[in-house]
């Protein structure tokens, strides 16, 4: 059993001609790595015609519902987070629940809105209601504001999770850009704070200091836009764990996460 | 028979790095199956005279023969040529130079006589596009990348150079191949450390646009865990021999051996 936690997939309305290809050398490579299920998010049309970051509701709407499509035709292979812009609060409310009630496990935050936003509240009170975690993209100590997105970085999300200690987030990618110390340090008080491992990044000590900073009960594995780096890391915590460990990050965490019965094992 | 064309020794200065010592380097290596690591020594990069690190590097080459010296040289220092001079002597499969870290013009007179003296000496010349993710550098850590025009320049300034190139992502490989004669093309080979495998499959669609033949095995440990480089070959579908000239025969054909 292995779970990635942090997985996307592409449709027919984004910039990519290749999106069939792309979806299907995620699958096939998923195969080949060991992965059980994708758990996956799609941000609306990935910028044909709205931001990436900060998604239309036609967009999201259209994204979600591919998403779903495709958790129905795999149902052995993938599960959907319902992504939202929290600019749009009351139709993020009924976007979430019409996808939870759909299937989706989780909800996916991108970057529309500043983790410490109260316009996140609502839909935190959701996903405390409806017992599901909020993956949330996070930009690792975000020293200044980034072109295409209101990034977040490990502080902000930290104080939306202090407001939230009922809810689980899961903080987006520590591979994936920025300073992952500087996340790291931050993080360490935060029990409802899981750290997923996926992104490009492989930096030598930083699985290391991961597991220093919030040990092995809060990781979460996952390869986002690099499957190769995720299981290069996977490959790196089968020499530095002990297997039950190593199955705690590569499963059994995410399994605890996620509402019961998300997965097939449960 | 395993080459990492791309490996460091000795601390970095903007983070600890776990596993920089010899010792450790040749532990990893046994952990991934490498045979043989050209190593750089790391600290130097960033010294005003980085071939003050080259005499101990050496030394540690000479007492671990799996770990082949990659001894840096600045050419905008006054007695340079002697540092080819002597990697020419102790068998280096390469040198290197860091024109960014060391604040030259990286396809500057210097760089050019540079890369004339490595070409007289058949020596080929190791130049790294950075050495960390831009987004996650330390605040000092200012040094610019490594420009694809840079590398241009330099394959043409001398018509038997051969470069190594590591930790360039496809774009940075796609623009200097396609902007290179097939001739300047031919002397130059890629690290794969810094290029992606699924779902973008940048490596696997490089293999079939630019060919296997002009990539090796890097992984920039200890900077980098070194299964990265094993994971993005195991994901793709290549033949043997197509495998061991990656993992072997194309950096024994940049090395010149």
């Amino acid at each position: 059993m292995l779970i990635d936690v942090h997985a996307h997939f592409l449709h027919d309305r984004t910039p990519r001609t290749d999106w069939r290809e792309r979806n299907a050398s995620r699958l096939r490579a998923g195969e080949r790595v060991g992965i059980t299920i994708h758990v996956a998010s799609i941000l609306g049309s990935w910028g044909a015609t709205s931001p990436t970051y900060f998604p239309s509701l036609t967009d999201l709407r259209y994204g979600n519902d591919f998403l779903l499509g495709l958790q129905q035709r795999h149902p052995d292979r993938i599960r959907g987070y319902v992504a939202v812009n929290p600019n749009y609060t009351a139709e993020s409310l009924g976007e979430i629940a019409r996808c939870l009630d759909a299937g989706m496990i989780g909800i996916k935050l991108a970057a529309s809105r500043r983790a410490d936003d109260p316009l996140l509240d609502p839909i935190c009170r959701l996903a405390a209601e409806r017992d599901v975690p909020i993956l949330h993209h996070v930009w690792q100590h975000r020293r200044r504001d980034w072109p295409g997105q209101e990034a977040s970085d490990a502080r902000e999300l930290g104080a939306l999770a202090a407001r939230h200690p009922r809810v689980r987030f899961l903080l987006a990618h520590i591979g994936g850009g920025g300073d992952w110390l500087h996340s790291l340090h931050d993080l360490r008080p935060l029990a409802n704070v899981f750290v997923d491992l996926s992104g490009s990044g492989v930096d030598g000590g930083m699985l290391e200091a991961c597991l220093d900073a919030v040990g092995v009960e809060r990781l979460l594995w996952g390869c986002d836009l690099t499957i190769e780096t995720g299981w290069a890391k996977l490959r790196y915590l089968e020499r530095l764990l002990p297997r039950d460990d190593v199955e705690r990050v590569g499963w059994r965490n995410a399994a605890g996460l996620f509402p019961p019965g998300a997965f097939p094992s449960d | 028979m395993r080459v990492d064309v791309n490996a460091f020794l000795g601390a970095y200065p903007f983070r600890r790095v776990p596993g920089t010592s010899p010792g450790a380097l040749l532990a990893a290596m046994d952990r991934v199956r490498i045979d043989e690591a050209w190593v750089t020594h790391l600290p130097g990069i960033f010294w005003r005279d980085p071939t003050e690190g080259n005499a101990w590097l050496l030394g540690v080459a000479k007492d671990m023969p799996r770990l082949r010296p990659v001894p840096a040289v600045h050419p905008g220092l006054a007695d340079w040529p002697d540092v080819v001079r002597a990697a020419a002597d102790a068998r280096a499969p390469a040198v290197r130079a860091d024109p960014t870290f060391y604040g030259i013009d990286p396809a500057g007179p210097a760089m050019r006589a540079l890369a004339t003296a490595c070409a007289e000496a058949d020596l080929p010349l190791a130049l790294a596009v950075r050495l960390e993710d831009g987004r996650q550098r330390h605040p000092h850590d200012a040094a610019p990348e490594l420009p694809a025009a840079a590398v241009r320049a330099l394959v043409r300034s001398h018509a038997r150079l051969r470069l190594l190139v590591t930790h360039a992502d496809r774009p940075f490989v796609e623009e200097v191949h396609f902007g290179s004669t097939p001739a300047e093309a031919a002397r130059i080979w890629w690290d794969i450390c810094w290029i992606w495998g699924p779902p973008e499959d940048h490596l696997e669609t490089l293999f079939g646009t630019v060919g296997a033949g002009r990539f090796v095995l890097g992984t920039g440990q200890p900077l980098r865990i070194p299964e990265n480089a094993d994971a993005k070959l195991d994901l793709l579908d290549l033949s043997t021999d197509d495998r061991a000239a990656v993992e072997s025969g194309n950096a024994r054909a940049l090395a010149g051996r």
